[in-house]
């Protein structure tokens, strides 16, 4: 197995916008910088497909950027851990290897937040966002019936996303109530390109519900039809898809294991982007789901000033400010409703990794007692899926991450170990 | 148009475009069953961004493989159901 080490000025972890624009910020101050990603593919998730099909403008711009900016991308390759200071250890298909830098920058982005309920394990059962990547890089969805439902501006844009490969949307279902809906929808005047995304999205209200959630899912070997409710009375429809999502929740397990602090759930940054661990950055999703343009502003920050160039940071302060109102309107519209608490049954499952239900997790009195004793949280996913559903519903803090931050081969923690 | 992919899912040959993923590869093929879980049910795709490990499948005899992260390379060996 090969084993290599390189060295940066500037090493950013992300590529979605936030990562590709604090990359692309410190090398334009003269800074040797690299991005190391994840995916074959650059743009993390919001951007995914736009590579290999240009439709957005703001991703042609930074994308093209990048190329120009002499940044030295390191895509397929997993950070794995952070052994010490200035050093991550990271996974390539050609084996491990040792990414050195002076400053470092977190951008791992934000995954869907995704609630268990009777049936939500069956195959065909996937979240918005992940229905939408899957579809970009050819999974096949023409002619297929999907119903899309949980919260958050994805959903319209999933949407019209997937109807553009010929599927069919039978409905979308929005579990916020539509008064706090248009509540944000007028907060976006202050914003007009996102009003104007907005606005884009018009022709699906026909499909559209709010006030509705999932109660079940069914199926034998994959999904076929849920049952839904509006807190009154429930009706099942029929898909072959169905795209069920709750918003977004932060990618904290990197910079847990380097030792940031977070406060309520996501990194605390000053306002140089800077986490309370010294030299190490952070922009984007883990710092507040804020979307895209957030994302960009932020990271631009993050890489001035790991540049040193004070200056030029400062001058995107007010952006940031104003994307930082629109990302409070947005957690406040798209807040979650008691009763999602509720969904799962005693024997649903609640980790999906290791098949344990619901029931069985309750009987523990925390995070730590259940992994023990249950091995909830123990799989693969090492609790980002489950572990999120617990806090939402019973409430359990679980801001600790043990190394490797994903599953590592062996053969990578032997290189490290023989490394020290 | 570039020339197709040429591979082999569960020992039957399938032909994909270019950028294709593993995950959309062996949805293709007709395959639901990814994976078999803990409890011998079956699981596919959840998250589609290499997060939730749902959608492991071998590739070329390596076990525990993200299909949505990894695109199809000619002569590719997928097993899924393991």
């Amino acid at each position: 197995m090969s084993e290599s080490i390189f060295e940066f000025e500037v090493a950013v972890v992300g590529a979605g916008p936030a990562g590709i624009s604090a990359a692309c910020a410190a090398a334009e101050c003269g800074r040797q910088v690299a991005v190391i990603d994840d995916t074959p593919w650059l743009g993390g998730q919001i951007w995914r497909g736009e590579q290999a099909r240009p439709s957005q403008s703001q991703a042609q711009q930074w994308l093209d950027r990048l190329s120009h900016s002499g940044v030295t991308v390191l895509d397929r390759t997993t950070v794995v851990g952070a052994p010490a200071k200035g050093s991550l250890l990271a996974e390539h298909a050609n084996g491990p290897c040792e990414i050195r830098w002076k400053k470092l920058i977190l951008a791992t982005g934000a995954r869907e937040l995704f609630l268990p309920f009777p049936g939500w394990t069956l195959p065909g059962v996937v979240g918005p966002g992940g229905l939408q990547s899957l579809v970009k890089n050819g999974w096949p969805i023409a002619g297929r019936r999907v119903v899309i439902c949980g919260t958050g501006p994805l959903l319209l844009a999933v949407a019209k996303g997937l109807q553009k490969y010929g599927a069919k949307i039978v409905s979308i279902l929005e579990q916020a109530p539509r008064s706090r809906v248009a509540e944000f929808g007028i907060s976006l005047l202050r914003h007009p390109a996102k009003l104007i995304q907005g606005l884009g999205m018009m022709s699906f209200t026909a499909k559209m519900k709010f006030g509705v959630w999932p109660l079940k899912a069914e199926g034998d070997d994959a999904v076929r039809r849920v049952t839904l409710t509006d807190g009154h009375k429930s009706w099942t429809e029929d898909c072959d898809f169905l795209a069920c999502g709750f918003h977004l929740v932060p990618n904290v397990e990197l910079p847990l294991a380097i030792g940031c602090q977070l406060e309520n759930g996501f990194v605390r940054v000053d306002r140089w982007q800077t986490t309370s661990i010294a030299d190490v950055f952070c922009a984007g999703e883990p710092t507040g789901i804020g979307g895209a343009d957030c994302a960009l502003t932020e990271g631009q920050i993050a890489g001035y000033a790991a540049a040193g160039q004070t200056a030029r940071a400062e001058a995107l302060f007010a952006q940031r400010a104003s994307w930082h109102s629109f990302r409070a309107a947005l957690a406040k519209a798209y807040a979650l409703r008691p009763e999602l608490k509720t969904l799962a049954n005693d024997d649903t499952l609640l980790c999906r990794c290791e098949d344990v239900s619901l029931g069985r997790v309750r009987q523990f009195s925390g995070w730590r007692e259940a992994k023990l004793l249950s091995r909830c949280g123990m799989g693969p996913c090492q609790g980002r899926v489950c572990g999120a559903a617990a806090k939402f519903i019973l409430g359990w803090g679980m801001e600790s991450v043990r190394p490797p931050v994903l599953p590592a081969r062996v053969g990578s923690l032997i290189t490290n170990a023989n490394q020290k | 148009m570039s020339e197709p992919i040429l591979i082999q899912i569960n020992g039957r040959p399938v032909s994909v475009v270019p950028g294709t993923i593993v995950a959309a590869a062996v949805a293709k093929a007709g395959e639901a069953k990814f994976r078999r879980s803990v409890l011998a049910q079956p699981r596919g795709p959840l998250c589609g961004m290499g997060i939730c490990m749902e959608c492991r499948v071998t590739i070329n005899g390596a076990r525990h493989c993200r299909s949505c992260q990894i695109l199809c390379e000619p002569g590719m060996e997928i097993c899924t159901d393991e």
